[in-house]
């Protein structure tokens, strides 16, 4: 149980600096660090068991049907990532608060890296496909926040969007390689796809899921030719690039390919496309940190070179080159971190960090020069630091690789070359920056680094040392914990240690120190001859214009198809449908079903009549606005009659009441309407919009026809059955309402109360055009509310609540409920709006409907909540019978109380919108312009 | 019945399309209430047409089947939140607008803001 902990400290972490935002500096990051804190203990704990041998899982099943489930898997490869990424992830926090100006914002800073350290864990303990997947897209977008942080900066937002756009789009190509992989083993559990590495590779799919799983990886982990978008992640603050670019988000598509290894690796197109991939993103980001001015730039080539020779290890065939590889991963970790973290340091401390500025150092600066040099040493691979050991195993591992034939040779020798150049850039950047020449034109006067900014960095540097002399002994366990789940054969024999006796590896070693240095010494002549040859074309501005290209592109194609009309996208939509639906039709033998039709009720036969009469005019005065509200009106209330006829009071009641609300509201908003329609329709066009019309009234009454005269057969049954026994209630409408299908109410009554807002909102800060008289150019009626309605109104409305009372407080046994209660409710108040004014009965009726509809949606919400906490599921009902002395015996079901949940909700509802609408038009109607004047006259009168 | 029912519901939608491809607002939202009482109805019929029933249990009258029912009942509250909700966006489109015309009377060409469209610039709100 204690394995979900890793991921959800760290997420809740990320909260807490938001939380202590009002702390000083020091407490918010003391703060930050406790929950990872408390993940890596945690972590430690568990790794006990991992090293033992065991894999700890963890799942809750979501959608079990998809085999989508909360699944976390630890074993050594995730231990050894978690260590990671937790334990250097801790040592940013220490730096970065020193790094950062006190003008920066720290909790939003350290909230967004605890995101970011929460989808690497994820990434590293998902158990499930999708849920990997996630955690992937997760680290894209808060990376992107991360990158983004200086977000004036114009190059840390070009920066960030474009590695978000480009790690986003190989996300993309992952879930679609994920989904297929699932697809092809029948399940995304982790477990079952390690297991099934025989059915992948001999799927007829596996080189579409290789080509798509690699362009995930090789995206996220920078690899040629998608390597651009990390140099240019470098305007983000340092500390993040020292997170994400050494331990953690570059990591992710390696630790992808080593997941992934048992079951997608071994086959020739695995290895020649990794091989080649790597051994070209080595060489080029050699090369083009050979070239760097900028240090972090430097920096940024050395981790894509760095990253190139892990993925042409994990490409190539031997078992130990996976080792080698995973080696390597935490090598180059400890390493760049540190080197990153010094590089902030001199930036920090000297105002800039660019190499030509820069030099001799290490008298203003001893020790940080003292634990660069060690970083640096240990990149450059000397004998008894970390980097030594897995440049060893790597030239070894390439000596292996026959599959060349007799071109073989060549792959030891530029992997040489390769180090070579590795060798001469950490020259660079330690000897130029620290020991040779002078600085020059500093903007500050450089000085050391406060000493707990230094921490984190000795830390690494004593890492460095420590598995650098006795590897077996302080990673031996951890790795071999971590092949055995990769690689089962891979430490077989095999032992961790720093000497291996004079041999050809060795000796190819000290030859790329020599080339190395004679390359650096040589340096000067490689920045004036190719330097402008590589540097011009700027990958931020292609990968800009690319972007403005496509958009362009889009805009064009829209144009074309798009005419942004509505009535176009009604007829295109109403065509569609028409074509579809009559295909179905047409196959049909006959329309008349099997069942025979009832008797024409004359009652049935006056009433449609009376409807399609009402509906009809409704279009013959559309023009004519409040001649064709009426009709609509005379239509809403034989349909209201219809299903009273058709045996079901409850929507009679409902539509009843809908109703005059309707029509209240369509009245006050034609005040706001032009008050003429023009005649704009041409006459082909009225012709065209009457055959569509005509065309799609005829499709849907033959469809309904052919329904109704066909078999039937319900699940209603259920519910009528159910209802007494179930729920305690008679009136199965309302049963199914606030019981059986209660979480649908829910989610209803939820969008009514977020509608209210909305009308709210769009009400707000309104530019009104008011016509001061009617379209006949009639001024307003100036009478007052109308003395006997207001009288009558008040009189009825007590009458009224209790009736809609009433209605709400049976509902569950006749017809009735919290919709028709509220609705009645809601007239009742509205009649009272309607003949006192609003401004009358606002000062009267101090209600306000945004706290009610909150109210409201609180009441139903917990009420369906309630029971979760006696051990039911949610929306569980309760009911029982009582005997009260006068009104007799009583069912009292808990869905009552949700009920009145929903009763609140559309009685606030319905009165926001309503009330707002009206408060609108009352500063222009003429009862208020008479008090006005009244009140402008008898100030005159007071004057005199 | 059943066929009369059906006509009637035909007829129904077929003037409530009709109105809804007009170019103003305010027909179009009456066409849309027709075909709200259209859908309504037709919904309501899933459940076959029943003269003299009710929806209790135990009641000597005979039930219907509740499901569409309780369908359309939460239907028709949707619809009228729905009609409000357009009717507001109406009257705020021509406050805004100055015309009730569905597609708006300033028609604004995509290509208008289209030198950098991902990137904030100082008067769009972005910070300096």
């Amino acid at each position: 149980m204690l394995l979900p902990l890793i991921i959800l400290l760290p997420l809740i972490g990320s909260l807490v600096p938001v939380l202590a935002r009002r702390a000083r500096r020091t407490p918010i990051a003391l703060l930050t660090a406790l929950l990872p804190g408390a993940a890596l203990a945690i972590t430690i704990w568990l790794g006990i068991q991992v090293l033992k041998g065991d894999i700890l899982h963890f799942a809750l099943p979501w959608v079990p049907q998809m085999g989508l489930a909360l699944a976390f898997r630890f074993d050594g490869l995730s231990l050894l990532f978690t260590l990671l990424i937790l334990g250097i992830g801790l040592l940013v926090i220490v730096y970065a608060r020193y790094y950062l100006d006190p003008k920066d914002s720290m909790p939003k800073f350290y909230g967004f890296l605890m995101l970011f350290m929460t989808s690497m864990l994820g990434i590293v303990t998902s158990d499930n496909l999708m849920l990997l997947w996630f955690f992937w897209e997760l680290t894209s977008v808060s990376s992107f926040l991360l990158i983004s942080f200086w977000s004036w900066s114009s190059n840390a937002r070009k920066g960030a969007r474009m590695a978000f756009a480009v790690t986003g789009a190989g996300g993309l190509c992952l879930l679609a390689s994920l989904m297929l992989m699932g697809h092809i083993v029948g399940s995304f559990s982790l477990d079952t796809v390690l297991h099934s590495g025989e059915t992948l590779r001999q799927s007829p799919l596996y080189p579409l899921v290789l080509i798509l799983l690699l362009l995930g990886a090789f995206t996220k982990s920078a690899q040629f030719p998608f390597q651009f978008w990390l140099p240019h992640a470098m305007s983000a603050p340092t500390p993040v690039s020292a997170y994400l670019h050494s331990a953690t988000m570059v990591k992710a598509g390696i630790f992808l390919l080593i997941r992934l290894y048992p079951v997608m690796g071994d086959t020739n197109g695995w290895y020649y496309i990794i091989t080649l991939t790597g051994l070209i993103t080595m060489f080029y980001g050699a090369y083009m940190a050979m070239v760097q001015y900028d240090l972090k730039g430097l920096l940024a080539y050395s981790t894509i070179s760095h990253l190139g020779l892990i993925t042409m290890l994990l490409g190539l065939d031997t078992r130990l080159s996976t080792l080698a590889a995973v080696f390597h991963v935490v090598n180059h970790a400890i390493f760049k971190a540190s080197l990153f973290m010094a590089v902030g340091i001199v930036d920090h401390e000297c105002g800039t960090r660019d190499s030509r500025r820069l030099g001799g150092l290490r008298r203003y600066m001893p020790y940080t020069a003292a634990l660069a040099t060690v970083a640096g040493a240990s990149m450059a691979g000397v004998p008894l630091l970390n980097g030594f050991i897995s440049k060893e195993m790597f030239l070894t591992e390439t000596l292996q690789i026959q599959s060349l034939g007799g071109l073989s040779w060549l792959i030891p020798a530029l992997a040489t070359l390769g180090s070579a150049l590795s060798v001469a850039y950490s020259l660079r950047l330690v000897v130029d920056v620290f020991y040779r020449g002078e600085p020059r034109f500093l903007p500050k006067q450089p000085h050391e680094a406060p000493r707990p900014m230094r921490l984190p960095i000795e830390i690494l540097i004593i890492l460095c040392l420590a598995v650098g002399m006795f590897p077996s002994f302080t990673v031996g366990a951890l790795l071999n914990s971590a092949m055995s789940v990769v690689a089962t054969d891979a430490m077989s024999g095999q032992s961790l240690a720093v000497w291996h006796g004079i041999n050809l590896p060795l000796m190819m070693s000290a030859a790329a120190m020599l080339l190395g240095l004679i390359i650096y010494l040589m340096r000067n002549i490689l920045h004036s001859s190719f330097r402008r040859d590589f540097l011009k074309t700027d990958a931020k501005l292609v990968f800009e214009r690319a972007v403005q290209k496509s958009i362009a592109f889009g805009e064009r194609v829209l144009d074309r198809i798009d005419s942004r009309s509505l009535q176009q996208y009604m007829l295109v939509m109403m065509t569609l449908m028409l074509i579809m639906a009559v295909q179905g039709l047409v196959k049909m033998p006959g329309l008349m079903g099997p069942v025979a039709l009832q008797p024409i009720d004359p009652f049935v036969l006056a009433g449609a009549i009376a409807m399609c009469i009402g509906a009809i005019a409704t279009v013959n005065f559309q023009r004519y606005r409040l001649i064709a509200l009426i009709c609509l009106s005379i239509t809403e209330l034989m349909v209201a009659l219809a299903f009273l006829k058709f045996s079901s009071p409850d929507l009679a009641l409902t539509q009843l009441v809908v109703a005059p609300v309707t029509l209240i509201l369509m009245l006050l908003t034609l005040f706001f309407l032009p008050q003429q329609t023009p005649r704009v329709s041409s006459g082909i066009r009225i012709l065209r919009d009457l055959v569509l019309a005509a065309a799609v009234g005829t499709v849907i009454a033959s469809i309904n026809f052919a329904v109704l005269t066909d078999h039937y057969d319900s699940i209603g049954k259920f519910f009528t059955d159910n209802a007494v026994s179930g729920a305690g209630g008679h009136n199965v409408v309302n049963v199914i309402l606030v019981d059986f299908r209660g979480f649908d109410t829910l989610g209803e009554i939820t969008v009514l109360g977020i509608t209210a807002l909305g009308v709210l909102k769009l009400l707000n800060r309104m530019k009104l055009f008011v016509p001061t008289t009617s379209a006949e150019n009639r001024p307003w009626a100036p009478e007052y509310f109308p003395t006997i309605f207001g009288s009558v109104a008040q009189i009825v409305l007590p009458l009224a609540l209790m009736v809609a009372f009433y209605f709400f407080i049976r509902g569950h046994n006749l017809p009735g409920g919290g919709f028709i209660g509220g609705l009645v409710a809601a007239s009742a108040l509205i009649m009272m709006y309607t003949a006192r004014g609003v401004e009358w009965t606002m000062r009267r009726l101090r209600i306000d409907f945004q706290r009610l509809i909150a109210t409201g949606l609180l009441i139903a919400w917990l009420t369906s909540a309630a029971p979760l906490l006696f051990g039911h599921n949610f929306l569980t009902t309760w009911f029982d019978h009582f005997d009260i002395p006068l009104i007799g015996s009583l069912e009292i079901a808990s869905a009552l109380v949700f009920d009145l949940g929903v009763f609140l909700t559309v009685v606030g509802a319905t009165m926001m919108i309503l009330a707002n609408l009206g408060r609108l038009a009352t500063p222009y109607s003429p009862a208020r312009e008479h008090r006005q004047i009244d009140g402008a006259m008898s100030a005159k009168k007071e004057m005199r | 019945m059943e066929a009369i029912f059906s006509a009637t519901i035909g007829i129904l939608t077929a003037c409530g399309i009709f109105m809804m491809l007009r170019g103003r607002t305010l027909p179009i939202v009456l066409g849309m209430s027709l075909m709200t009482f259209a859908t309504n109805l037709f919904l309501f019929s899933m459940g076959r047409l029943r003269i003299g029933a009710d929806g209790l249990v135990g009641s000597k009258l005979g039930s219907i089947d509740p499901v569409p029912s309780a369908l359309v009942l939460t239907a028709i509250v949707i619809g009228f939140a729905m009609t409000a909700f357009v009717m507001i966006l109406a009257i705020r489109a021509r406050a805004d607008l100055g015309s009730d015309h569905i597609n708006g009377s300033r028609r604004k060409s995509r290509h208008d803001h289209r030198s950098d469209p991902l990137e904030l610039d100082e008067s769009r709100g972005g910070k300096r």
